[in-house]
């Protein structure tokens, strides 16, 4: 394949990417077995032109390519047929540029035109629909879900969303802040703050300070501890093991707390900006969160234990939502879910960060269950635990490091694809500027965008009242999905 | 009438009317209590019933009359149901020959129209825990017989209050039976009353309920009338448990006494359940069901034993 190899954050001159014919670059998509990490459209002039991003997590690096797409093309063999992953890519490129994408196997709306979504239908006199949704009865967001069952045995699940679609892509292009960056998904804000601010900084060619990089990652980590532990409670809440729920939820505010003492916002608002962070962490302040991260460490370690121990939990969890390794290899589950599937991919490690080298990994005996989805978590609360310590470790070199760069203004004709592991996994941000130094393109990809239909695969053949304990197991994100 | 059976009316019907929220404050006490809350007052679901009563009914447009009606109808065939039943010292206020069984299809009939204003609303969510609910029902309907008839056998007297007899004449095999027949009405209890591990009454997620799922269109006066209901409905059973383990031939101030504190300790047993153990799978509801059944068959081979000696 003719592409330009890439690493993580790195900026380069559109020119530097190779344009290629389209019929040529599907044929070589569709034989590839590298991961797609992003795939979207620009328009230019009465063309589009189509950037793909492959991930080879081998070498760390990233494979960028481009086709020039005519205006005349109104259709072509959809790489979807042949290559499983793209199937969302694809549905989502239809939608933006109505390029049609023939033989596609399930070419619905992504997150317009949502009325005439044709749903799949199963018919039989012993067969019943549930629809759930989209307002939903706890304070979740808005998702349309549709079971075709027979009795409680749940055959397929539909799952519609882009209820929420605001747009965001475009605003950002339109006027680039953090502020707005931040709050595309509430739950993941250091991870989507950081990988914008990085692209900016990448684009712009600002330099951030060592120590401002160190204060990212451990906030980073921290996210990661707070949602995981939150998680682990809301598992067990929906099986109704109270005291699960009670104990992870004290200790998930113990986190986010320290986040709030960090920054003045629970979830981390405001703490990353374009050239760096807005708080600094010194001595007194890593020595608390220390302390806070030792006693959450401890409740974790005791909480989950006793909840392992009790055969009811364990009889929810085991062998409950299996998604196969082929299956979600097949499908590109990333992140967490794919870990828990026996996926070991995790863009800390695989695309090079000099901030997690040498930390150690231990392996996972993956399960692909509820089970496995819960214990990957507390693997993870464990090992971030022990990053964190070690990152506020170095941050002691780095005492007189300033903490906020002066930001640079955007250098025109530029590309930069920036990926950040969030707590659910591989978030991608990607983003070109056009010959006057203003951004043109921002394309987001959520892990939640890849591992959706992972959910539909882990209900069937479920009980229909296992889907709430299958769903928070994933516990995807609606808002980054929509965009 | 004498004073006697007047006073005794008062006291059960009182009972029957208000324990259902004092033992649902009980139970939620103690959740908060496992969970290093503090917790609502033991009052506060009297207060939400009273709340309830306040505000005004929407119904669903899928509806016919029959949701209207319903449960009016599930409220007052519980109560008239807890009218034969059982409660301090023994006293049933309607009491007649073979009571359990016209309180047993009264309970049913309650149970059949909560079912159908459930599928009233034409609502897939209804349906599917009017589904569950009907089915869990079915298989504690004939052990709940094997059970009544097995200790009325034993009394030798066909009312349903002569149950409250038998820890007078405990011996033995008696505590056997009665430690049977209590575990057996525990379990009904729970599955009944919709508590953990059969269903979980304080989940939000519809597709996972049972009884909570059934009453989701129901707001206002039917929402309090349902619940109150199915807290009346516990306490009839707290109260057969009662009368197994209460002798009914001791002072009213007493047997009172024991009562409540039989409230107390089932609804913070209740508590300490749905705080301890998680929720079976639904699979798994109809194992732990049978086993209600398996304890009538001990109670009924255990009564024709002592009834007709080995």
């Amino acid at each position: 394949m003719d592409y330009i190899t890439i690493k993580n954050n790195q900026r380069i001159s559109i020119l530097d990417i190779p344009v290629i014919d389209f019929e040529v670059l599907r044929a070589q998509l569709c034989a590839s077995n590298l991961r797609v990490l992003s795939f979207f459209g620009v328009r230019e002039g009465d063309f589009v032109k189509l950037y793909v991003a492959l991930g080879d997590d081998e070498k760390g690096e990233i494979q960028l390519s481009s086709a020039l797409i005519d205006k005349n093309i109104k259709e072509y063999d959809s790489i979807t047929a042949e290559n499983l992953q793209y199937h969302m890519f694809e549905r989502e490129f239809y939608e933006q540029f109505g390029i049609l994408p023939k033989n596609h196997p399930w070419l619905k709306p992504v997150r317009k035109n949502l009325d005439s979504y044709d749903f799949f239908e199963m018919e039989g006199s012993s067969l019943h629909q549930v629809a759930v949704g989209p307002i939903h009865a706890g304070v979740i967001e808005p998702g349309h879900f549709r079971f075709n069952c027979q009795g409680e045995k749940v055959y397929n699940l539909e799952i519609m969303l882009g209820y929420q679609h605001r747009g965001v892509e475009d605003l950002i292009v339109k006027k680039p802040s953090i502020q707005l960056a931040e709050s595309v998904c509430g739950d993941s804000v250091i991870a989507y703050a950081m990988a914008y601010s990085q692209i900016m900084e990448e684009l712009s060619d600002t330099k951030i300070s060592t120590k401002a990089k160190i204060i990212r990652r451990i906030a980073l980590e921290t996210e990661r501890i707070a949602i995981h532990i939150g998680d682990m409670g809301a598992i067990l809440g929906d099986i109704a093991y109270l005291m699960g729920k009670e104990v992870y939820g004290v200790t998930r505010t113990l986190v986010i707390n320290t986040m709030l003492e960090i920054s003045g916002s629970r979830f981390g608002r405001g703490l990353i900006d374009f050239g760096g962070v807005n708080f600094d962490i010194d001595k007194e302040m890593s020595e608390k969160i220390k302390d806070t991260l030792n006693e959450v460490k401890k409740t974790v370690e005791k909480m989950t234990k006793a909840s392992l121990k009790s055969s009811t939990v364990m009889s929810r969890l085991e062998k409950t939502g299996v998604v196969n390794q082929e299956t979600a290899q097949e499908l590109n589950l990333v992140g967490m879910i794919g870990r828990s599937c026996g996926i070991d991919l995790d863009s800390r490690f695989d695309f090079e960060d000099e901030f997690y080298k040498g930390l150690e990994k231990k392996p996972f005996r993956a399960t692909n269950d509820a089970y496995s989805r819960f214990r990957i978590r507390y693997k993870e609360v464990m090992e971030s635990i022990s990053y964190t310590k070690h990152l506020l470790r170095q941050l002691d070199e780095y005492k007189d490091d300033s903490i906020l760069s002066q930001a640079q203004k955007l250098i025109p004709a530029s590309f930069a694809l920036s990926i950040v592991e969030s707590w659910r996994g591989e978030l991608v941000h990607a983003a070109l500027t056009d010959e006057n130094g203003n951004l043109k393109r921002y394309k987001i990809k959520d892990p939640s965008f890849n591992n959706w239909w992972g959910l539909s695969m882990a209900v069937r053949n479920n009980g229909i009242s296992d889907f709430p304990l299958c769903n928070k197991g994933f516990d995807l994100s609606y808002c980054g999905f929509d965009l | 009438m004498d004073k006697h059976t007047i006073l005794m009316t008062l006291i059960n019907l009182t009972i029957l009317l208000f324990a259902p929220f004092f033992v649902i404050g009980v139970i939620k006490k103690t959740k908060a209590f496992w969970g290093g809350r503090k917790g609502v007052s033991i009052f506060q679901p009297f207060w939400d019933f009273l709340r309830l009563l306040k505000k005004s009914r929407v119904i669903s447009s899928s509806t016919s009359p029959i949701f209207n009606i319903a449960f009016v109808i599930v409220f007052v065939s519980t109560l008239i149901a807890g009218l034969f039943a059982p409660l301090v010292m023994g006293f049933s206020i309607i009491n007649t020959s073979c009571a359990f069984i016209i309180f047993s299809y009264i309970l049913g009939f309650s149970k059949f129209f909560a079912l159908i204003g459930a599928m009233d609303t034409a609502s897939s969510f209804e349906g599917m825990g009017a589904s569950r609910e009907a089915c869990f029902t079915t298989i504690i309907e004939p052990a709940f017989f094997i059970i009544l008839a097995s200790l009325i056998a034993l009394s030798g007297n066909y009312t349903f209050s002569s149950i409250s007899q038998l820890p007078q004449n405990f011996g033995s095999l008696g505590i056997l039976i009665i430690i049977t027949a209590s575990s057996a009405i525990f379990i009904m209890l729970l599955t009944e009353c919709s508590r953990v591990p059969v269903d979980d009454p304080a989940t939000h997620l519809e597709l996972t309920m049972i009884h909570e799922v059934m009453v989701l269109d129901n707001s206002g006066i039917d929402l309090a009338l349902s619940s109150w209901a199915n807290g009346i409905k516990m306490v009839i059973l707290m109260g057969i448990i009662g009368n197994l383990i209460i002798p009914a031939a001791i002072p009213l101030k007493i047997s009172l006494l024991c009562f409540i504190a039989l409230f107390i300790i089932l609804g913070v047993i209740i508590g300490t359940i749905e705080s301890l153990i998680a929720r079976l799978r639904m699979s798994h509801v109809f194992e732990f069901i049978f086993v209600m059944s398996s304890l009538a068959l001990v109670v009924a081979s255990l009564s024709a034993v002592k009834i007709y000696g080995v």
